[in-house]
C-alpha cells in the first residue's frame, strides 16, 4: 500500500503542488490538509511545504504556529508520526517548538535561490533513512531566513544525539555548524531548508532529492 | 473648472470634448474619471494610430491586443496568456514598491483571463552603477521584485539587466508574465446580465496611487523635490493579499461562479467598472459607500480613481453570490457587492444605493471616445558613424563586456512549480508546460515553452526601425536556440516625451521595424504596452522597444544543449559576420563611441537560420549553442566558456580584427559540435541555405583567438562573476 502524505496548506504556502507532484511521482499519495483543519485525516506522514505562510508577516512561521492544524500536527508527531518541514515548513516547526532553534536572516542579507551541495550527516531521521552518511546531494535552496541558529547547549545536544541531518558543503547563509537540516531526538520530526522536491527530476537539474522523499514515504510504516 | 481639469492632466480641448459627450459641463468626479481613463497610460492616445500597423493575427492566436492579456493556443487543450507591462515611473520614485506593484499588477492581468501565472520575466535598465542614486534604484527594484514575486509564489525565470547612461534618472522596469489554462477556462472581462452584481474582491481602497496613471506615468521627471512629492502616487503592494486573491479567483473560475472578471490596475474602479460594462454592452450602477475604504473621509473621486493594489471586480449572478462569498471567506479575501449591472450603457456613481447620483457618463466613452493624437513627427539629425575602431587590448576589452546577471536572479525564486529546465542567464528561459489544473494530456506530454525578452537601445538610437527589427530577430533566435518554435510576441515600447516630434518619429519607425520583422518571421504581436515620457532633466531616453518572444517545444525529453562548451568539440559559426561596429557594445565600452551604421539584417535568411538552429537543438546533435548578439562573437564564445569552465582556441577569426570579433551583425549562432557530427551539421546547414564556417576547437583553460586574445578561463570567469558586485562595492567604498 502506498504511503499517504498530508500536505499542510497555510494561506501563503506556495510549494504544496510541487510537494504533491514529487510524492506522487514516487508512487505515494498526497492530500492537501487546510490549515484550519483540526484533524489530519488518515495520513501516514505530514509535510509542511515551503512558501510564505500568512505572508511571513511578523516573522516566518510566527503566525502559522497558531493555525488550528498545528495542534493536530503536534499530536501526530507526539505519536511518532513522520513530520517533515521544508523551508518555510522548517521555520513553522521551530516556531511551534517541534524542533529547537530558529532561522534568522541569511548572513548576506539577501534572498538566495540557487542549488547547493549538502552532506548527509545522520540516517536515523525519517527523511534520511534511505540515504547513507556522507552522501553528497545537490539540492536547491530558496530562502531569505535560512540561517539556522541555536544556543550552545542545544547545538551540543543536536550533535551528540545525531540530530544534525544535513550539512552544507559550502555554507551559503551563515547557519551555525553548517546546519541545513535537523531532526528531533526521536528522529520522526525533520526540518530542512533545501527543497528536495525541487531535486526530483534530472530534467530540472538534479534528482538527488528523491532519496529523501523516498525515505519519508517508507517511514510511514514505523508508526503504530 | 478648467483649472481643476488642467491639474488633473486634461487639456482644454479634452475638457471640451467631455462636455460635448455629456451635453453639459462635467462635475469634478466626472473630470477625475475622464482624466485617468484618457491619460496616455490608459488610452494610448499618442501611440494607438501607429500600433495598428503591427501584425496581430495567426492561426493559433485566441486573443490579440486590447484585452488584459494576449492568449495563444498551445495545443493539447492548453492556452497561454501573456502580457508585458512597464512600471518605469513608479520605480524611479520609489524603487521597491514601484517594482513590486509592477509584478503584482501584471499577475492580475493574467489570472483575470482565467490563467494561472507560472512565470515572470523582468527586463531592467538602469544608469551606470557608479552613481549612488542608481545603486539605490537598482537594489530597490531587485529587492522589490524579489520581495513580491517570491512571496506571491510565481517564479521569476528570466529577463535582462542593462546599464546605460540614458537611464540615469529614469530606469526602465518592465515585467512580463505568462500564465497557462485549460482552453475552456478562458474568460474575458465583460459584464453581462442585467441585475447581476459587481463584487469587489481583495484589498481595501485607500488613498495610495491616486492619479498614478496621469500624474506619474504620463509626465517626465524634473527636480528632486517635485519627484519626492509624487511619491504618494506610488501604490504599496501586499503579496500575501495577492496570493490569496489568485487562489480565490482561480477557484471561482474553476467552479464557474463568475460571469466576468476584471482586475483593478491603472485608473482603479473607474477603469474596471467602465471596461466590463462597455465590453458587455451594458451599464453599471456603483455605490461609493459599499466600497470598503482604508481611511475615513475619502472623497468619491478618490474612491473611483484609487490604484490600491490587490483588487479584482467580479460580475456574479445573485444566485451564486452566496457561494462566491464562501470561497472568498475561506481564502480570507474580502468581498463586497459594490454595484449592479443595468441596462442602457451608462456608468452611474451613487453615494449610496438609491441615493444621490454623483456621476453619470456613457461607460464606453471613457475608452472609445478617448482622444487619438497624430502627434507631429520629425526625423532627427542622423547619428554619426562610429568609424574605424581597432583593438588596443582585446583581452581587457572583452573582460570589460562580461556581466553575470546571477547577482540579480539569484534573489528571485526561479524554480517554483518544478518547471524550470533552463534557469535565467541562458539564451532563453525553458519551462515545462504544466501546472495544476491543466488537462492530463498536457501534463504527460512533456511539452515545453521558451521565453526571451530583448531590447537594445544602442541599435535603436542609431536606427529605430532597423534596430527594432534586429531585436525581434534576436529574441526569436534566443528562443530557437533552445529548440523552440517562436510563436508570439509581446512588446513594451519605452520612449521619451511624445510631445517631442523626434520621439514620435522614433516610435513610429520602431513600430514599422517590428511589423516588418514580425511579418517576415510569421510572429503575431498578441499584446503590448507603451510607456512614454521617459525623460529626465529634459533629455529623452534612447528609444527602447523591448520584446518578449514565446516559443513552443513539442517534446522536452532532455535538457537543451545550452550555452556551453564541451572539451574537444568543434566550434562552428552559422551565419556570416558583416562588417562594422555601428551600435555595438564594443564601440561604446572600449572606445566611448555611439553611432552607426547598423549591420544589415536579411529577414529571409534569418528565418532559415531559426529553423536550422531549432532542429539542431531538438535533435541534440550539438553539445552547446549560443546566439551572437551584444559583444559579438568574442562575448558569445566567452560566455560559453565561463558558463562551462572550458576554454577554446579559435583561429578562423582575427583577420578582421576587432571589427570581426566584436561586430554585432545579426543572424549568427555559435555551435559546439562533437567531431564525429561536424559533417552532419555542415550538411544540414548547407541544405538549409545557411553559411557555415569553422571557428576552432573547444578545450583547455584559456580563451584564445589567434593573434588577438589569450585570457585564462579562471580570469574571465572571475571578471564575469564579479562584474555587478564589484560595481556595487565601488560605490559603497566611495561613501
Amino acid at each position: 500500500m502506498s504511503a499517504r502524505v498530508g500536505v499542510v496548506l497555510f494561506p501563503g504556502s506556495n510549494c504544496e503542488h510541487d510537494a504533491i507532484e514529487a510524492v506522487e511521482a514516487l508512487g505515494g499519495k498526497a492530500d492537501i490538509v487546510w490549515h484550519g483543519a483540526t484533524t489530519l485525516g488518515d495520513v501516514d506522514a505530514v509535510l509542511l511545504p515551503g512558501g510564505f505562510a500568512h505572508g511571513d508577516y511578523l516573522r516566518p512561521g510566527a503566525i502559522a504556529r497558531f493555525s488550528p492544524v498545528m495542534e493536530a500536527v503536534r499530536r501526530f508527531a507526539g505519536d511518532a508520526g513522520p513530520v517533515v518541514g521544508i523551508c518555510n515548513g522548517f521555520q513553522v516547526l521551530t516556531e511551534a517548538g517541534l524542533l529547537p532553534g530558529a532561522l534568522q536572516k541569511n548572513s548576506g542579507l539577501k534572498f538566495m535561490c540557487t542549488t547547493v551541495e549538502v552532506r548527509v550527516e545522520s540516517v536515523r531521521s525519517t527523511l534520511t533513512s534511505a540515504a547513507s552518511v556522507g552522501d553528497i546531494l545537490r539540492i536547491p535552496i530558496n530562502h531569505f531566513e535560512g540561517n539556522y541558529t541555536c544556543d550552545p547547549a542545544t547545538l551540543a545536544r543536536l550533535r551528540s544525539d545525531e540530530c544534525v541531518v544535513l550539512r552544507y558543503v559550502d555554507n551559503p547563509n551563515g547557519s551555525i555548524d553548517d546546519i541545513a537540516g535537523i531532526c528531533n531526538t526521536a528522529g520522526n520530526v525533520v526540518g530542512l531548508m533545501p527543497h528536495p522536491e525541487r531535486a526530483s527530476d534530472p530534467l530540472l537539474g538534479s534528482g538527488d532529492g528523491l532519496v529523501l522523499l523516498r525515505s519519508l514515504l517508507n517511514s510511514g510504516g514505523v508508526r503504530r | 473648472m478648467d483649472e481643476v481639469a488642467r491639474a488633473l492632466g486634461l487639456t482644454d480641448e479634452e475638457t471640451r470634448a467631455i462636455a460635448s459627450i455629456l451635453g453639459r459641463a462635467p462635475n469634478h468626479l466626472e473630470l477625475a474619471m475622464y482624466a485617468v481613463m484618457w491619460s496616455e497610460h490608459c488610452s494610448y492616445k499618442s501611440s494607438r494610430m501607429h500600433l495598428r500597423r503591427l501584425p496581430t493575427e495567426g492561426p493559433h492566436v485566441l486573443v490579440g491586443p486590447g484585452e488584459n492579456a494576449g492568449v495563444i493556443d498551445a495545443g493539447d487543450g492548453v492556452a497561454l496568456a501573456v502580457r508585458i507591462e512597464s512600471h518605469n515611473h513608479p520605480s524611479a520614485v520609489e524603487p521597491y514598491q514601484g517594482a513590486a506593484t509592477g509584478a503584482g499588477g501584471i499577475l492580475r492581468d493574467i489570472f483575470t483571463m482565467g490563467a494561472r501565472p507560472i512565470a515572470l520575466l523582468d527586463p531592467l535598465r538602469f544608469g551606470p552603477l557608479d552613481e549612488p542614486r542608481t545603486r539605490w534604484i537598482f537594489e530597490g527594484v531587485v529587492s522589490g521584485i524579489s520581495g513580491y514575486g517570491n512571496s506571491v509564489g510565481v517564479p521569476t525565470v528570466g529577463g535582462e539587466v542593462v546599464f546605460d547612461e540614458c537611464y540615469a534618472d529614469n530606469p526602465l522596469v518592465n515585467v512580463m508574465c505568462l500564465g497557462v489554462m485549460p482552453v475552456e477556462r478562458l474568460v474575458l472581462g465583460a459584464a453581462t446580465g442585467v441585475g447581476n452584481l459587481a463584487v469587489l474582491l481583495g484589498s481595501t481602497t485607500g488613498r495610495d496611487g491616486i492619479g498614478g496613471v496621469s500624474v506619474l506615468a504620463s509626465a517626465g521627471f524634473g527636480d528632486a523635490q517635485a519627484d519626492a512629492d509624487k511619491r504618494p502616487s506610488v501604490q504599496v503592494g501586499d503579496p500575501f493579499e495577492e496570493k490569496r486573491l489568485i487562489e480565490a479567483c482561480l477557484e471561482l473560475l474553476d467552479a464557474r461562479l463568475v460571469v466576468g472578471i476584471q482586475d483593478l490596475g491603472g485608473a482603479g474602479l473607474t477603469c474596471a467598472t467602465s471596461e466590463t460594462a462597455s465590453r458587455g454592452g451594458v451599464g453599471m450602477d456603483v455605490y461609493i459607500d459599499k466600497v470598503t475604504q482604508r481611511e475615513r473621509g475619502m472623497e468619491p473621486f478618490e474612491v473611483m480613481t484609487s490604484e490600491s493594489q490587490e483588487r479584482m471586480l467580479a460580475i456574479v449572478t445573485p444566485e451564486s453570490l452566496g457561494h462566491v462569498l464562501d470561497v472568498c471567506g475561506r481564502w480570507e479575501v474580502r468581498a463586497m457587492v459594490v454595484g449592479t449591472v443595468v441596462d442602457g450603457g451608462r456608468l452611474r456613481i451613487f453615494d449610496t444605493e438609491g441615493g444621490e447620483v454623483l456621476a453619470d457618463v456613457p461607460a464606453s466613452s471613457l475608452h472609445e471616445d478617448a482622444p487619438l493624437y497624430a502627434r507631429p513627427m520629425e526625423k532627427p539629425a542622423p547619428v554619426a558613424d562610429v568609424g574605424e575602431l581597432s583593438s588596443v587590448d582585446a583581452g581587457a576589452e572583452l573582460l570589460d563586456m562580461l556581466v553575470d546577471p546571477s547577482w540579480v536572479y539569484s534573489q528571485y525564486d526561479h524554480q517554483l512549480f518544478l518547471n524550470t529546465v533552463e534557469a535565467p542567464g541562458a539564451d532563453a528561459a525553458v519551462l515545462l508546460l504544466k501546472a495544476p489544473g491543466l488537462p492530463p494530456a498536457a501534463r504527460e506530454g512533456r511539452r515545453g515553452i521558451a521565453i526571451s525578452t530583448d531590447g537594445n537601445n544602442r541599435w535603436c538610437a542609431v536606427d529605430p526601425r532597423a534596430g527594432t527589427a534586429m531585436l525581434v530577430a534576436e529574441s526569436a533566435l534566443n528562443v530557437a536556440c533552445t529548440g523552440a518554435r517562436p510563436a508570439a510576441v509581446v512588446n513594451c515600447l519605452n520612449f521619451g516625451n511624445p510631445e517631442h516630434p523626434e520621439v514620435m518619429w522614433q516610435l513610429s519607425e520602431a513600430i514599422d521595424g517590428m511589423a516588418e520583422a514580425c511579418t517576415a518571421l510569421a510572429l503575431p504581436v498578441v499584446g503590448g504596452n507603451v510607456s512614454l515620457y521617459n525623460e529626465s532633466r529634459g533629455r529623452d531616453i534612447d528609444p527602447t522597444p523591448v520584446v518578449g518572444v514565446v516559443g513552443l517545444i513539442d517534446r522536452l525529453d532532455r535538457r537543451p544543449p545550452g550555452v556551453a562548451l564541451v572539451d574537444g568539440g568543434v566550434l562552428l559559426l552559422l551565419g556570416t559576420t558583416g562588417p562594422g561596429l555601428g551600435g555595438s557594445l564594443y564601440a561604446l565600452r572600449a572606445h566611448g563611441r555611439r553611432g552607426g551604421p547598423l549591420p544589415a539584417l536579411d529577414l529571409a535568411a534569418h528565418a532559415r537560420l531559426l529553423d536550422l538552429v531549432r532542429g539542431l537543438a531538438v535533435d541534440a546533435v550539438v553539445s552547446g549553442v549560443h546566439d551572437v548578439s551584444e559583444g559579438g562573437l568574442g562575448v558569445a564564445l566567452a560566455e560559453m566558456a565561463v558558463r562551462s569552465g572550458v576554454g577554446f582556441t579559435v583561429d578562423g577569426v582575427g583577420a578582421g580584427g576587432a571589427a570581426e570579433l566584436f561586430s554585432e551583425s545579426p543572424s549568427r549562432v555559435v555551435v559546439c559540435v562533437p567531431p564525429d557530427r561536424v559533417s552532419g551539421v555542415v550538411e544540414r546547414a548547407s541544405a538549409a541555405g545557411v553559411p557555415v564556417s569553422t571557428l576552432g576547437i573547444a578545450g583547455g583553460d584559456r580563451l584564445t583567438v589567434a593573434g588577438m586574445l589569450d585570457v585564462g578561463v579562471a580570469e574571465a570567469t572571475e571578471a564575469w562573476r564579479t562584474a555587478i558586485p564589484r560595481a556595487l562595492n565601488a560605490v559603497a567604498a566611495s561613501h
